[in-house]
């Protein structure tokens, strides 16, 4: 079977969630990547390592217009003859497989968990995390838009063909102005660790607390709903059910109760490590390892002990 | 301007899921629904402002039954000038976004307005989906929107940073936190939307591309393991020798 796999190249890597993406579709077919911009074929030629026998690149334009790259997808599915089509769930795929799947008339799967189960249906998370869903499509054709951090990255293959091809894009209807990317920062929703501070830390002026820790580790940032509503951290570092829902392997929280909100956005990270001074503290329930203990003595220790770790190992 | 907003409903944050029949259906009873976040705190709020600063309206769209209506009052007594309810239960985002753009197709809106996501099904499918089928540019996951004349100045979340794009009307806006501020319906509000209209219209019988077959509760989670205060080294030692994380 001919899987056809969306990749953003368009930065100075390709990210990991792509490399899931493309290990996902080698565990369903043979497996074609497509891709527009100007990255160069060395950097595209990795994609085999993780199973793709070819990738198609666009180099007519660049950028992820969500327009554009639907209308490429759909050329590139066309000419590989692919009835099933994966995307990484990112804020890409999220923008254009839906689209996609009223283009081709495919039934989409948003948010898989993993792969097909033996009766065709795929596991998707719904409820923020607090369930799964199994998910038939009654399409012949379908996408898949995988959830990133779920699945293993595996090498399998070797190089990749590098071909170009006309996707047929047309133009861009929207203007970009400005692009700001925080530099340094680690992007949340592809961290693999993830340092985090609620409330407990009492101000602004503590988050030396949470940096070195998150510096020591090389671990993103996060907060609470009212630390980025008091404007103690910026708005795009709030984790929870209405602000960002990450699954990182690691996730420290600090001074956080654990609400259920709270909660909805971080209970698919792997290994969950909770510093509370009150041992009633809701997040216990859903922490692997926890630190019954003040986090203005907790933490300087717990950063000491990684630094310890790190040289000696 | 003419701004439509699809509004739907969630279970409230705090509820207990459970499944019934087999684990095939998501068990409703004793759950309270609310309007979904997104689109009553930034959607619906965002849409009501721009009416407010230059004019037009606010229409508001539900796919769903008569228990909805509930959840389409409160966007009425928040602001929206009148609602329409199409009679039909959303089961698959294809269906949904199929019979929104139907009704869309209709009414020449200049702005089409949705939240970010549902929180049940956090699936961010409907507005893309709708974009395609009007033929129309989809800015998903707005932080802000403001428009001049035709043209529309937004900033969008991409990964790692945000995005400033500009675009004309008519458009596709799907919205996050930053939108607007959320609005409390008052007394008068609640009173007045007693009588604005709320139209119910057949489903045109759009087809679901796919469908729940089971759910499954992920499994329970062991008890934690507590560690002393005075000895983070066992921690890191756990975190990379048991947990294999670091
Ligand atoms: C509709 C809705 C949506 C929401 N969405 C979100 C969301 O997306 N994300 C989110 O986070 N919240 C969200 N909330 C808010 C959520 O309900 C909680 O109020 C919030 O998560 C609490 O933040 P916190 O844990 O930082 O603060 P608190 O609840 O005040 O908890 C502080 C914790 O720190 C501990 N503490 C105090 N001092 C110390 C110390 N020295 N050392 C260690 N621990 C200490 C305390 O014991 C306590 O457990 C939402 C709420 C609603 C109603
Ligand atoms: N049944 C529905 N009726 C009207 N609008 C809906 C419905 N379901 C979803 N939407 C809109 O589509 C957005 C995204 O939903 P979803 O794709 O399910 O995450 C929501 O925030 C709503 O604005």
């Amino acid at each position: 079977m001919s899987v056809l796999v969306y990749i953003n190249s368009n930065g100075e890597k390709i990210a990991k969630n792509a490399f899931e993406a493309v290990t996902y579709a080698k565990k369903l077919g043979e497996v074609t990547a497509v891709t527009n911009g100007k990255a160069d074929d060395s950097m595209l030629a990795q994609l085999g390592k993780y199973g793709a026998d070819k990738v198609l690149v666009d180099r007519s334009f660049e950028g992820i217009d969500e327009q554009q790259i639907t209308k490429m997808v759909a050329t590139a599915a066309e000419k590989v003859g692919a009835n099933t089509i994966v995307f990484s769930n990112d804020l890409i795929g999220k923008a254009v497989a839906p689209r996609l799947s009223v283009k081709m008339n495919a039934g989409l799967v948003a948010g898989a968990s993993g792969v097909p189960k033996e009766d065709g249906t795929v596991p998707v998370n719904v409820f923020s995390g607090k369930a799964f869903g199994f998910v038939k499509v009654n399409t012949d054709k379908k996408i898949i838009a995988l959830l990133p951090n779920s699945i293993q990255v595996e090498e399998t293959g070797g190089e990749a063909s590098v071909e170009e091809f006309a996707g047929n894009a047309g133009d861009s209807r929207v203007k970009v102005k400005d692009t700001k990317l925080p530099e340094g920062d680690i992007p949340l929703p592809e961290a693999e660790l993830v340092v985090s501070g609620g409330r407990g830390l009492k101000g602004p002026e503590n988050w030396d607390l949470i940096l070195d820790l998150a510096k020591e580790l090389g671990a993103a940032t996060a907060c609470s709903r009212p630390v980025a509503d008091s404007d103690w951290r910026p708005h795009h570092e709030h984790v929870g059910q209405t602000g960002v829902a990450i699954a990182p392997n690691l996730y420290i929280a600090a001074g956080i109760s654990g609400a259920i909100q709270h909660l909805a956005g971080v209970n698919r990270s792997k290994v969950i490590v909770v510093i509370n001074t009150d041992n009633e503290a809701p997040f216990f329930k859903a922490a692997d390892y926890g630190v019954v203990g003040d986090a203005f003595e907790v933490l300087p220790k717990l950063t000491e002990a990684v630094k310890k770790f790190k040289a000696s190992n | 301007m003419k701004i439509l907003v699809c509004i739907s409903k969630a279970p409230d944050t705090t509820t207990k899921i459970s499944f019934t029949d087999g684990d095939t259906k998501f068990d409703e009873s004793g759950v309270k629904y609310i309007v979904n976040p997104y689109d009553e705190w930034y959607a619906l709020v965002r849409g009501l402002e721009l009416k407010e600063a230059q004019g037009g309206s606010v229409t508001t769209v539900t796919v769903g039954t008569a228990e909805d209506e509930a959840t389409i009052r409160k966007a009425l007594a928040i602001g929206a000038d009148d609602a329409t309810r199409i009679d039909v239960k959303p089961e698959d985002a294809s269906q949904v976004a199929a019979e929104i753009a139907h009704f869309a197709k209709e009414g020449g809106y200049d702005l089409v307005l949705l939240g970010k996501e549902t929180i049940d099904y956090n699936g961010s499918q409907v507005g893309g989906m709708l974009a395609e089928h009007l033929d129309m540019p989809f800015i998903s996951l707005a932080e802000s929107l403001t428009i001049e004349g035709t043209t529309a100045t937004l900033d969008k979340e991409i990964i790692g940073g945000v995005q400033t794009v500009e675009a004309e009307l008519p458009l596709v806006v799907s919205c996050a936190k930053g939108m607007a501020e959320q609005r409390i319906p008052n007394m008068r509000g609640i009173m007045a939307a007693r009588k604005k209209p709320l139209n119910v219209v057949p489903s045109s019988n759009a087809a679901k591309n796919t469908s729940f077959e089971k759910y499954a509760l992920p499994a329970p989670k062991s008890a934690v393991k507590l560690i002393d205060p005075d000895n983070m080294d066992e921690l890191v030692a756990l975190l990379h020798n048991e947990a294999k994380v670091i």
